[in-house]
């Protein structure tokens, strides 16, 4: 038992910085799952380089996890620091700038040496110039220290050794934050069940860390968080993209077709990939192509045949896939599309988000190709989005886009879990009989004879006798699919595949508006992975007394049916964005409504603080309007 | 790190159907259930037609089920393909039918998945779809129309036409050095690679045959005439004398061979055509269609020339090795247990770390 001091906090910040090299990922994961057992609300951001290892004690090189956590419900992975453990000078000075004054810094005073002081233009220890005397400071050797907590490992390197010290950064936190270990151990002992010596040396690593809390004079008091007040139900953690494919398995298994998932390796969407291609047992098939365009034919082949066709992608990946994204539009096929957006154009930022992208979803393949688009808005929505996006392709016969990015992707929060029998029932039929009779009155089957209500086309897969036919990139004649190049044929086919994709908004919810008061003047209208840190900034502004209303947009396309009735309710709209003002752009156009752009490309998540500031002034600035207006 | 995939090879020896729905004994169908209703649009003289006939006169002999055959084409003259055969079928975009009929041929093995393409098509937007299907092997009959020229596009030159030939797009004669899609489907491990023409019903038929009962990838080059921008290309061919004496027939186990010519190997394994009066017996090649190693059907395939002195006909390689499409169901099948419950999939969502928050005093 310890005799320390034990004080109890509502939330803390959380985050873990080191050289690409240094496990700072696998750290941040451990922590954030030993904080999920306990019960504590959470929301994650790992931010790494795209390079694998960056030169060593770089600034580029720098990975960090930051992870909020706190006993009431979490929206964003915080804006600032509580807490920061660098393991190294690059560490200290890439995160500082992002720390309140007051803040606790944890440092590996044995990676302060002078030549990786100079790798970062210090010219003096931060440790010891005073520039830290504004925040609390534990200097700890933390690789030495794990070095010497190994020194009875005599098969070991002093390099394998030195590995541990993430290990022992994690015991440390753990016992600074009162979170129990079994978890992690368990973990390690899946992870190196073959190597008993790292197994053993990593598990006195993270021992030793906590006893070292508990021990040293150096960390007088330890932490509680309770655990939030959370629904009933049983939870786990899950990021973006294992939620996505967890939604695209439970997905097919309602709608009873196998799912088959054509890609090709891309930053941040390759861990779809790494997931369903695990998941062989439950009937998965996966293929990794030779490019972005065969991972999307193959899908879409296999769509063809009855399965329930996938592609997973980012930006550039997308592109990529345009035209054969078209022909599925031209083919009326079902055909999910994940789009993982990072920093754009070209290459731009692989392991930074960003939603850029929204405009090529939509508009981004040759003539009128209009597809469904659907975004989540939290991690464990990626879930519901992707059984949605499967509803809504298997319904309409249509492609699908799913807009997820980077934040949602890697970002995790606890997820309370579904029960599989009440997911919706999205079975589909296929078409087994011939629709019509011809001039003779023979029974004949017409692909493009459409369902009046869906103007969803007939999918009749290969193997079923007497519907044979031929579909194809060509523009087809209305009712029987044969290629027709009549004018107004083409006009009214256009209009039709149009009227498709807009019909969708009659099976999708209202958008929902949250104003408490009812009487708010000003709407914040976010979509996607925006949801945490406006719903963090309304929460804030509404505790200073601003008065304001929240929507989010799920469906991109289309729009919820009441939108526009949304929109000019409010006298300001203001539409916070990662990109230059897509969705901005897409209300202004379609509902004339003059809602105004809010955008940061930076390639990290909105701050809360910056979005209840943006708020606040719009809310101030009407009100001394209508005073204004009041005095004349 | 490498895994035995301990899987009996993906069943080799199967016939390239096994696995597709055959007709009932004693009910066949005929070139006509294999017409479809729709008007056939190629040039008049296209050698396209006779392809048409020759596919549509030999499917029938499958003994398969209709509906159980697909045909899936990419861009280009040769790509209208499916729309006049009677089964399902696909005309996709350029140079992707290959990337798309794998899709749908490891999705589902009980269809018989065939690929129409040409030259543009198949060997330069796509070129890189076709070498892949072909390494994976997947068992997809890939049909690709040789006429070296573009045709839907008008008269470009294209990746198989010959140095300095003279097109809409090239003026002075083109640069490029052109493919042997032969020489580059063996490259590419094709487990089956053969060439046929056609103008020769019997032989295109008898190319076909081989290639259906193969399990895997098979490839398939077919000289194929534009009567419009590239006519006469293959016309020495199709010269009962001229063809006598410049079609080296590839027939397993016996002499290559045409005219007074016969196919010798010299002593660092490559090939020339030498009158048989001066050949030595003992050098003399004997076409062996099922070597493992590949080299001595990619040195066959040398043998071409631009003037089209020597050409070699028929099928070149033909091996078995596992295809990707049932190595795929083999990993699933071997994975799964039974049928998939509602309850697997909660397991599934659950994981391995889950706690659980009781209803709420007072909820």
């Amino acid at each position: 038992m310890s005799t320390k001091l034990v004080q109890k906090l509502d939330r803390v910040v959380i985050r873990f910085a080191g050289d690409s090299g240094d496990g700072m990922q696998l750290t941040g994961d451990r922590f954030t799952s030993q904080t999920a057992l306990l019960g504590n609300d959470l929301s994650t951001l790992p931010n790494f380089p795209a390079e694998i290892r960056a030169p060593q004690g770089t600034l580029p090189g720098v990975s960090s996890f930051q992870l909020h956590f706190a006993d009431h419900n979490v929206l964003t992975p915080g804006d600032a620091p509580d807490v920061l453990v660098a393991m190294n000078p690059a560490a200290l000075k890439a995160n500082l700038r992002d720390l309140p004054r007051g803040a606790t810094i944890i440092v590996n005073t044995d990676e302060f040496t002078k030549r990786n002081l100079s790798k970062v233009g210090y010219t003096e220890s931060p440790l010891d110039d005073g520039s830290l005397e504004s925040y609390h400071v534990h200097p700890v050797a933390l690789t030495s220290i794990a070095v010497e907590a190994l020194a009875s490992f005599t098969d070991l390197t002093r390099k394998e050794k030195e590995r541990a010290k993430n290990m022992f950064a994690l015991g440390l936190l753990s016992w600074l934050y009162t979170r129990p270990m079994d978890g992690t151990e368990a973990f390690l002992k899946a992870k190196f069940a073959d190597k008993p010596e790292i197994l053993e040396a990593n598990l006195t690593a993270l021992r030793a860390g906590f006893n070292y809390g508990e021990t040293t004079e150096d960390f007088a008091v330890s932490y509680e968080v309770a655990a939030a007040s959370m629904a009933a139900g049983t939870y786990r953690n899950v990021t973006g993209n294992v939620a996505l494919s967890l939604g695209l398995v439970a997905a097919a298994h309602r709608a009873h077709l196998p799912l088959f998932l054509g890609s090709y390796p891309i930053t941040p969407a390759s861990d779809i990939l790494h997931t369903l291609a695990g998941l062989k047992r439950y009937g998965v098939a996966t293929m990794q192509a030779e490019d972005e365009i065969a991972g999307v034919g193959a899908a879409l082949g296999a769509s063809f045949g009855g399965a329930l066709g996938v592609t997973t992608t980012s930006g550039p990946g997308l592109a990529l896939k345009a035209e054969t994204i078209g022909l599925a539009v031209s083919l009326e096929l079902p055909l999910i599309v994940c789009d993982i957006q990072r920093g754009g154009p070209s290459t731009g930022l692989p392991t930074k988000t960003e939603q850029a992208d929204l405009l090529q979803a939509l508009f981004g393949r040759n003539g009128e190709s209009p597809v469904a688009v659907v975004a989540p808005s939290t991690p464990a929505d990626c879930f519901d989005i992707a059984v949605e996006a499967v509803r809504i392709a298997t319904t309409y016969r249509t492609p699908v886009i799913v807009l997820s990015d980077g934040y949602l992707a890697n970002g995790s929060e606890p997820w309370r879990l579904p029960r599989t029998s009440e997911l919706p029932d999205i079975a589909v039929e296929f078409a087994t009989e011939p629709n019509a009779t011809d001039d003779k009155g023979e029974p004949v089957f017409h692909p493009y004879l459409r369902d009046p209500e869906t103007l969803a086309r007939p999918w009749a897969i290969p193997g079923t006798p007497g519907l044979e036919h031929r579909v194809g990139g060509i523009e087809k004649a209305d009712v029987t699919g044969n290629i027709s190049y009549d004018p107004d044929n083409h006009d009214h086919m256009t209009r039709l595949r149009q009227a498709k994709i807009d019909g969708i908004a009659d099976t999708i919810a209202p958008l929902e508006v949250d104003d408490p008061t009812a009487d708010a003047d000003v709407l914040v209208l976010g979509w996607g992975s925006t949801f945490g840190p406006v719903s963090a900034a309304v929460r804030l502004a509404r505790n200073t007394g601003v008065r304001v209303a929240q929507a989010h947009l799920r469906h991109l396309n289309p729009f919820p049916a009441n939108t526009g009735e949304v929109l000019r309710r409010y006298e300001r709209v203001i539409v916070p964005e990662m990109n230059l003002g897509q969705l901005a752009l897409l209300l202004r156009a379609k509902y004339l409504v003059d809602v105004e752009s809010h955008t940061s490309v930076r390639g990290l998540p909105f701050q809360a603080g910056e979005l209840a500031d943006v708020i606040a002034t719009a809310v101030a600035s009407l009100s001394d309007a209508h005073l204004k207006e009041t005095a004349q | 790190m490498t895994t035995d995939l301990g899987m009996p090879a993906a069943s080799p020896g199967a016939p390239g159907t096994a696995g597709v729905p055959r007709l009932a004994d004693g009910t066949a169908l005929t070139k006509k259930d294999f017409t479809s209703d729709q008007e056939v649009r190629w040039c008049p003289g296209c050698g396209d037609y006779a392809i048409l006939a020759a596919v549509q006169g030999f499917l029938p002999e499958l003994g398969l089920k209709r509906e159980n055959i697909v045909f899936v084409s990419g861009i280009g003259c040769s790509s209208r393909f499916p729309y006049y055969l009677d089964t399902y079928g696909m005309h996709s975009i350029h140079g992707r039918a290959p990337a798309i009929a794998t899709g749908l041929a490891a999705t589902r093995e009980d269809l018989s998945v065939w690929v129409v393409t040409g030259d543009g098509d198949a060997l330069s937007i796509g070129g890189n779809h076709l070498i892949h299907a072909l390494r994976r092997n997947v068992n997809l009959k890939i049909l690709l129309f040789n006429n070296e020229i573009y045709g839907l596009t008008k008269g470009q030159y294209s990746p198989t036409s010959h140095v300095g030939q003279v097109t809409k797009s090239t003026p002075l004669g083109s640069l490029d050095t052109p493919f042997n899609p032969v020489s580059l489907a063996l490259g590419a491990e094709a487990s089956f690679v053969a060439r046929t023409m056609d103008s020769d019903r019997q032989h295109l038929t008898s190319v076909l045959r081989a290639a259906a009962e193969h399990r895997g990838s098979a490839l398939v080059e077919i000289y194929q005439n534009c009567p419009i921008f590239n006519d006469g290309v293959f016309d020495v061919l199709k010269d009962r004398t001229e063809a006598a004496a410049r079609i080296l027939h590839l027939v397993d186990g016996e002499e290559v061979a045409a005219g007074d010519n016969v196919v010798v190997r010299d002593d660092r394994g490559s090939l020339a055509v030498v009158p048989r009066a001066d050949a030595d017996p003992a050098r003399i090649v004997r076409h062996d269609v099922s070597a493992q190693d590949p080299s001595a059907a990619f040195a066959l395939s040398r043998l071409d020339s631009p003037d089209l002195g020597h050409v070699p006909m028929g099928v070149f390689r033909n091996v078995q090795r596992p295809t990707y499409d049932d190595a795929l169901r083999e990993q699933i099948s071997s994975a799964r247990t039974n049928e998939i419950t509602d309850a697997d999939i909660d397991a599934l969502l659950a994981g391995r770390d889950t706690w659980t928050v009781a209803t709420p005093a007072g909820s």
